[in-house]
């Protein structure tokens, strides 16, 4: 079974988060310990290895570079290659950029900068989501291949500038 | 995640952070990023007419590991040729760190910023021979 299986959701890019949430809020209660103080070790075993599997599950759909990849790697994709460093240099610097900015605002205690930043990149985010969209529509994985590559870089620096907000409220 | 006492001391004292001058005909700069994990390195050297390393700089945004892989390189730089510096291999900075195999790709990530590096002053001796 795969994930998408798992939520009982179409193996989509675009998929719909309100029914992510509730389906795996509904198998993790089911599989809540809790309810299997009287089973047998066996469905004891069992609903705990649901409940991880959910938990992992849910982690990887919730966050769309990793959702994105996932569904490469269902297609036969290997969009993560650890041995594969190589990025379009103009994105390496956009990054570099971002970072910079975020490190001086942070050490400057400038939480409106590190929010409009948060706009800036949330939204290039957002732009790169919407063409993958397209591209798995399309079946044109080999540009959804370094979409989702650059996606995994932009669900990062927004994460971590979020982080950098709340450390600094 | 336990970190070896050598990630420590370079994550927390890391050497050669900051940027030599891109535009400088002799500094050679190697971006790198790992989809892996959504870090990013840069290191730039600094190479004289014999073509040994003068000096090396570098920033990494990414997690204790890349840090120190990152720094560790730039002292091992400095005073090596750009040949010396290319044949550098992942699995000797993974060692002297003493990287868990799922920090190995932080290792992978320097050599790949060297090579890269390398790759661009190489390229900038080149256009300035054609001159």
């Amino acid at each position: 079974m795969n994930y998408f299986e798992l939520f009982k959701l179409p193996p989509t890019f675009g998929l719909d988060v309100a029914t992510l949430e509730s389906n795996y809020r509904k198998i993790q209660s089911e599989s809540h310990p809790d309810r299997f103080v009287t089973a047998s070790s066996a469905e004891k075993l069992a609903s705990m290895q649901t409940a991880t599997m959910a938990n992992e599950a849910y982690q990887t759909l919730k966050s769309p570079g990793l959702r994105a990849a996932y569904l490469l790697s269902l297609q036969g994709v290997a969009a993560i290659d650890e041995k594969n460093n190589q990025m379009p240099a103009d994105f390496l610097m956009q990054q570099m950029e971002w970072r910079e900015a975020i490190e001086d605002a942070e050490n400057a205690r400038d939480v409106s900068t590190l929010e409009s930043l948060l706009d800036e990149i949330g939204g290039a985010g957002k732009n790169l989501q919407e063409s993958l969209k397209s591209q798995f529509q399309h079946h044109h994985l080999s540009e959804a291949t370094t979409s989702t590559r650059k996606l995994i870089f932009m669900d990062k620096v927004r994460a971590d500038i979020v982080k950098s907000i709340e450390k600094l409220d | 995640m336990a970190y070896s006492d050598k990630v420590l001391d370079h994550y927390e004292n890391p050497r050669n952070v900051g940027s030599l001058d891109k535009n400088d005909p002799t500094v050679g700069t190697g971006m790198v990023g790992a989809p892996a994990c959504g870090d990013v390195m840069k290191l730039m050297i600094k190479v004289n007419e014999n073509g040994i390393i003068e000096d090396a700089k570098f920033k990494t945004y990414g997690c204790g590991s890349a840090i120190a892989s990152s720094s560790l390189v730039t002292e091992w730089l400095k005073g090596r040729t750009i040949e010396e510096a290319y044949a550098i291999k992942n699995t000797a900075i993974a060692e002297e760190l003493a990287l868990p195999p799922v920090k190995i790709h932080c290792s992978v990530l320097a050599e790949d910023a060297i090579k890269a590096a390398v790759a661009d002053i190489k390229a900038k001796q080149s256009a300035k021979a054609t001159i």
